[in-house]
């Protein structure tokens, strides 16, 4: 019996092709996640080897970028993947509106990190901390500057993709798109938004704290 | 089908692991730790944090053996990616 067929005690789809158990959406989610693992590592392993290899080029936590603002912001990250994750028990309880509004609870958190970030490149900017050699005038060197907004704004650009994505299902979700039996799109697009979560967890250490 | 099977995770509870796990590596960071243990610290817990999102949010605990199996697979490429970069330091 599959998972999610276990946790509400109703038959497992009926036409939902799977592999293995697994129901062939999120498999291929799953796959897909598992190549940006790879994707984050590379960048997070540059990242790492510049760092050490050029100390010079870089500056110790809190001295350009603010740890207490992103701290604030992962924890609205956190927040949205609890959101998340309720959306989809809603679901699997049959709870329409329960799924709309944590699907819109997790836009807005979403939307609120995205804008943070967005509020944190701008004063990062006017700093003089800017991923060009010729304009950088922050502390560290300009290595630093490229490589965090290298692995920030692709995390960036990853959530801001998450919650097109979420708007989509919300769309779905207010025409009565899905049901207990028929709850694929959400479960997919929460690995999806957890996934993004899980790599800012990991990256807001490498970059930020340590 | 046992009762278990009918109860969804603990999702507030992970939820507050998760935040108490965030303040306390911003205090690590904060500290003035020596800085290998501090790194130890803040990689530990960080990777613990993901672990909790992997295992409870994303339901991989509750998944076949096989995604298990999916789901490692990229930890002995990563493990060769940094044994082969590592010589550039």
């Amino acid at each position: 019996m599959t998972s999610h067929a276990a946790t509400v005690g109703v038959p497992a789809r009926q036409h939902e092709p799977e592999l293995e158990g697994v129901y062939t959406v999120k498999l291929g989610m799953w796959v897909f996640l598992l190549s940006e693992v790879m994707f984050f590592t590379a960048l997070i392993g540059t990242y790492v080897i510049l760092r050490f290899a050029n100390p010079d080029h870089f500056a110790e936590p809190g001295e350009v970028l603010s740890i207490e603002l992103t701290a604030i912001n992962t924890f609205v990250l956190i927040c949205s993947s609890v959101t998340m994750v309720k959306a989809f028990a809603a679901l699997q309880q049959g709870d329409q509106k329960g799924l709309k509004l944590w699907l819109l609870a997790t836009i807005a958190l979403g939307s609120g990190f995205v804008g943070v970030q967005a509020y944190e490149y701008y004063h990062l900017w006017h700093d003089g901390f800017v991923p060009v050699a010729e304009i950088y005038t922050a502390e560290g060197g300009p290595l630093y500057g490229s490589t965090f907004y290298l692995m920030t704004g692709f995390h960036g650009a990853h959530v801001t993709i998450g919650v097109f994505a979420l708007a989509f299902v919300l769309f779905k979700a207010m025409r009565g798109s899905y049901t207990p039996q028929k709850l694929g799109g959400v479960e997919v697009v929460g690995l999806y938004w957890h996934f993004v979560d899980l790599v800012w967890i990991v990256l807001f250490t490498i970059v930020y704290l340590i | 089908m046992s009762t278990e099977e009918h109860t969804h995770p603990p999702y507030m509870k992970i939820f507050g692991l998760l935040a108490a796990m965030m303040g306390l590596k911003v205090l690590v960071g904060l500290s003035s730790l020596p800085k290998p243990i501090a790194v130890a610290l803040l990689i530990t817990i960080s990777f613990s944090s993901a672990i909790l999102v992997a295992m409870y949010y994303m339901h991989l605990r509750f998944e076949t053996k096989k995604l298990w199996l999916l789901a490692f697979i990229p930890f002995p490429l990563i493990a060769i990616l940094i044994l082969t970069v590592i010589q550039e330091w």
